[in-house]
């Protein structure tokens, strides 16, 4: 058993995996209809590759991935595709977006599938299988793995490659499941990793409270110096920062990556994907999504993407009375839903369906009392009190000045508070408010240098004319079509002049500060 | 099927500032029984006094700002700045000292400085200087403890006759006397040393008798806030450890001139004061170094203030000198933020 590096803060929280973690992963339902979402994953939405009237087979690809950091999306069984459009989609905005809706047939007729030996091939085609299979991190933060995988960006070679099984969300145990059914799949997939990353070491990180998952990986792990490391159960362990402190002792940086400090850390399910997509050429058409709370029966499905909440819910016997909450994720960092008429995606780890006993009975907000009892249990660090001080007067600038973006949103503060205030609601405000703020910036930064550039072709213009009033020669007699092209010769050319302008300053590139935090805030849930 | 939404977090610990604020009163309860013990019912009248005077304050403040007053006056932050000031106060104080200090306390420096969390200045505090600076003789005018010499036991009905009536009779029985820190205040300043001085019968085993149980029951109570996480140990610890520092220094130099740290440590407002009135959170330091040099800070000039300046306990000033200090300290004393570069 190797040290510990305990991280600072964190909670004891209730537990509830025992509703959930008793019985084997059941198959899902096979719906009458599906909805797709293209963008299941952090990154440029994929690129639809169907049209409503199509048929599609189980595991073709219906949506392209569009970029360096994107994914594909595939078909989940084969049937007719009845529409490309918005429908809603399962998100914190509540905001619908572009799906695929595919009515099933039934017939479950697979595209013609092929392994990937991926040790005769190059790492790059490895990757563009990963990437083609639609692999993400299936923890929650769906970050495309092939990015992940690709040690050429990082001049440091990576010392630890770790696999997070920590799952510290209380309800959640589809990982747990996972890990005692399918640890050889799990496992299988860790070495396509490591073939592609060439880690000095490889730690597996698991929650005490799940020794049997524990028990299953070491079994799996046997002979291979895979090292699998029981972690004491406090949230949030299954964050990557604190997971790689826990294990290896090292902080990764806040403006940093993982790979800075030769660190990469996946979700098991993550290893169980790429599996799945290496050795048997399948897509990422399911994942195992708990489903719990006051449902008749909890317990661990197998789904199809894109089946709706509804029907996973009626295959685990439907709601107890009195939910009051539909959560996806779980209670500590998870978001409420509207309806449960959305449908599965490759982040949906679980659907807490949360009656009164669970949830907090509704508290007035009071003031701080500046008591500190949220220091104790920040993970980050932070001095969440001032942060809550400087975001609540709008103060953006203090805020950032005291870390707010190091903040990973875990919730402990405001559990902990004994004046009720929603800290991390407020945190969330202020971030928006800034990321608001660079944009309009950059709007305006925009604006300015179009406004300068018309000035000076204006000013140009206004030269060339002169000029040739100078030197004002005898019109010549030309073709009218001849004369049409001189007129729009000088209009061609402002667009041509226009065109890198434009590039050199795109306006819709998501901020690299985002897709840092997307990257490092992947967590078990 | 539609739902409620809310944001995330969706459990929460079952806590609140109410709670917070009846686990200090209950921690006050060893302390303050030590108090009634050996300074008699006084103690127990100034307690209600001052409970129902700051209960009428706090709703007519609360009326005035149009805050719920339900939920306000269920935190109980108003009962705990009446006990913390009643426990300071001379037991057989007149009426109107009492009722002068905690109204003072809740409604200017309570209410008027900001309201519950934003009032920079510990209130209780506030309101024992202000009665300090106003009344210096009814605040020096503490009865002999019992089992010190005292004339006589007084009884309820005496007790409520001298705090309502008048402090005439105190004097003429013989009933007040000087306490422990003013005698070694006096006699040091007669030349005497701190050997002869405690020789006294006003001192007990460790500093004044009586003083030093009620020390105990405080210290008692303190600890438990500690273990429950109800405050924060750094807070005492750097207050005594402080105090403790600098009266070592000094003992060391001149052991006759300078009472040992024990004897500090053990005396007067000391352990009250690390354990109920520095760890007032609103007013102190916040981060965790902070906490500690905000705890030193009082714990310092608790001891220049009891040795070097003109009164014989400074608990009181300290604290709010330090209340002063405390953003400062907290701008300065920010923690190492998870993944910043350098140690």
């Amino acid at each position: 058993m190797s040290a510990l590096f305990p991280f600072h803060g964190g909670l004891k929280t209730v537990r509830h995996k025992i509703e959930s973690n008793q019985g084997s992963i059941l198959a899902g339902p096979l719906p009458r209809q599906l909805t797709v979402p293209l963008r299941q994953h952090i990154g440029a939405i994929a690129k639809p590759l169907v049209q409503a009237g199509d048929r599609v087979l189980k595991g073709q690809m219906i949506g392209q991935a569009d970029g360096y950091i994107s994914a594909a999306v595939h078909a989940p069984s084969s049937g007719m595709v009845t529409a490309v459009e918005s429908r809603p989609v399962p998100h914190p905005s509540g905001l619908p977006d572009a799906c695929v809706i595919i009515d099933t047939d039934g017939e479950e007729r697979w595209i013609e599938r092929q392994a990937v030996d991926y040790r005769r091939l190059h790492s790059s085609e490895v990757r563009g299988a990963l990437r083609n299979a639609g692999v993400v991190g299936l923890g929650g933060a769906v970050f495309p793995s092939a990015v992940k995988l690709n040690p050429g960006g990082h001049d440091k070679s990576l010392d630890t490659l770790i696999l997070n099984g920590a799952e510290c969300e209380p309800w959640i145990t589809c990982d747990d499941r996972l890990m005692r059914e399918r640890a050889a799949g799990i496992v299988a997939g860790l070495h396509v990793m490591v073939h592609l990353l060439e880690p000095r070491e490889v730690l597996i990180g698991i929650e005490d409270d799940k020794p049997d998952a524990a028990a299953a990986m070491t079994a799996a792990c046997a002979g291979t110096g895979y090292q699998v490391r029981v972690v004491p159960t406090r949230y949030p362990s299954g964050s990557v920062k604190q997971l790689v402190h826990l294990l290896t002792g090292k902080e990764i940086p806040f403006d940093g990556l993982p790979a800075d400090i030769g660190v990469q850390c996946f979700n098991v399910a993550t290893a169980h994907a790429v599996h799945r997509a290496i050795d048997f050429g399948e897509p990422v058409l399911s994942r195992v999504v708990t489903v719990t709370g006051q449902v008749a029966q909890p317990g661990n499905v197998e789904v199809l993407l894109g089946t709706p909440f509804a029907a996973l819910v009626e295959l685990c016997g439907g709601y107890w009375d009195g939910v009051e909450r539909l959560i996806m994720g779980g209670p500590m960092m998870g978001f409420a839903l509207h309806d449960d008429g959305v449908p599965v995606t490759k982040a949906t780890n679980c659907i807490l369906a949360a009656g009164a006993e669970a949830l907090p009975p509704e508290q007035p907000p009071m003031p701080c009392i500046r008591c500190g009892a949220c220091v104790e249990v920040c993970p980050a660090n932070l001095l969440p009190q001032q942060l809550y001080w400087h975001a609540r007067a709008k103060e953006f600038d203090k805020a950032q000045d005291y870390h707010l973006f190091s903040c990973i949103e875990c919730g402990c503060c405001s559990t902990v508070c004994p004046s009720h205030i929603p800290l991390v609601q407020f945190y969330r405000y202020a971030k928006n408010e800034i990321w608001a703020q660079e944009k309009e910036k950059q709007k305006a930064e925009l604006a300015r240098q179009r406004h300068q550039a018309r000035l000076e072709r204006l000013e140009r213009e206004q030269k060339e004319r002169e000029a040739k009033l100078r030197q004002k020669t005898p019109p010549r007699p030309v073709p009218a079509a001849k004369a049409l092209e001189v007129d729009q010769l000088p209009i061609e050319a402002a667009v041509a002049r226009a065109r890198p302008e434009r590039g050199a300053a795109p306006v819709d590139e998501p901020q690299p500060s985002v897709a840092v935090t997307a990257d490092g805030a992947e967590r078990d849930g | 099927m539609r739902f409620k939404t809310a944001t995330s977090p969706h459990i929460l610990r079952e806590t609140g500032v109410g709670q917070v604020m009846r686990r200090v009163l209950y921690a006050m309860a060893p302390g303050i029984a030590a108090l009634a013990w050996f300074f008699g019912w006084g103690v127990l009248v100034n307690l209600t006094l001052a409970t129902v005077v700051a209960l009428v304050a706090e709703t007519l403040m609360l009326a005035a700002r149009g805050k719920p007053l339900a939920l306000h006056l269920g935190d109980c932050s108003a009962v705990v700045t009446a006990w913390l000031l009643a426990a300071a106060l001379p037991s057989l104080a007149p009426w109107w000292l009492t009722a002068l200090g905690v109204a003072f306390a809740i409604v200017v420096a309570k209410h008027l400085y900001g309201g519950l969390g934003y009032n920079p200045f510990n209130p209780a505090m506030v309101g024992y200087v202000v009665l300090l600076i106003s009344f210096p003789r009814e605040m020096s005018t503490w009865p002999i403890p019992h089992g010190v010499g005292q004339a006589h036991v007084l009884g309820l009905p005496e007790t409520l006759e001298i705090v309502f009536g008048g402090a005439g009779r105190l004097v003429v029985d013989g009933l007040t006397g000087a306490t422990p820190l003013d005698v070694l205040r006096t006699q040091l300043g007669l030349g005497l040393t701190v050997t002869e001085i405690r020789n006294s019968p006003v001192f007990g085993i460790v500093s004044g008798s009586g003083w030093e149980w009620a020390a105990l029951g405080f210290l008692a109570g303190g600890l438990w806030l500690v273990y429950i996480r109800a405050a924060d140990w750094r807070i005492p610890a750097g207050m005594l450890g402080g105090l403790a520092a600098i009266a070592t220094v000094f003992y060391l130099v001149d052991p006759q001139r300078y009472a040992p740290p024990w004897f500090h440590v053990w005396s007067g407002a000391a352990i009250f004061g690390a354990f109920f009135i520095a760890t007032d959170p609103v007013t102190a330091s916040t981060t965790p170094r902070g906490r500690l040099i905000y705890g030193a800070g009082i714990g310092v000039l608790v001891y220049v203030i009891r040795a070097f300046g003109g009164y014989p306990d400074g608990v009181a000033f300290a604290v709010l000198l330090m209340n002063i200090a405390a953003p400062t300290i907290d701008l300065y004393t920010q923690p190492r933020v998870f993944g910043a570069r350098g140690r």
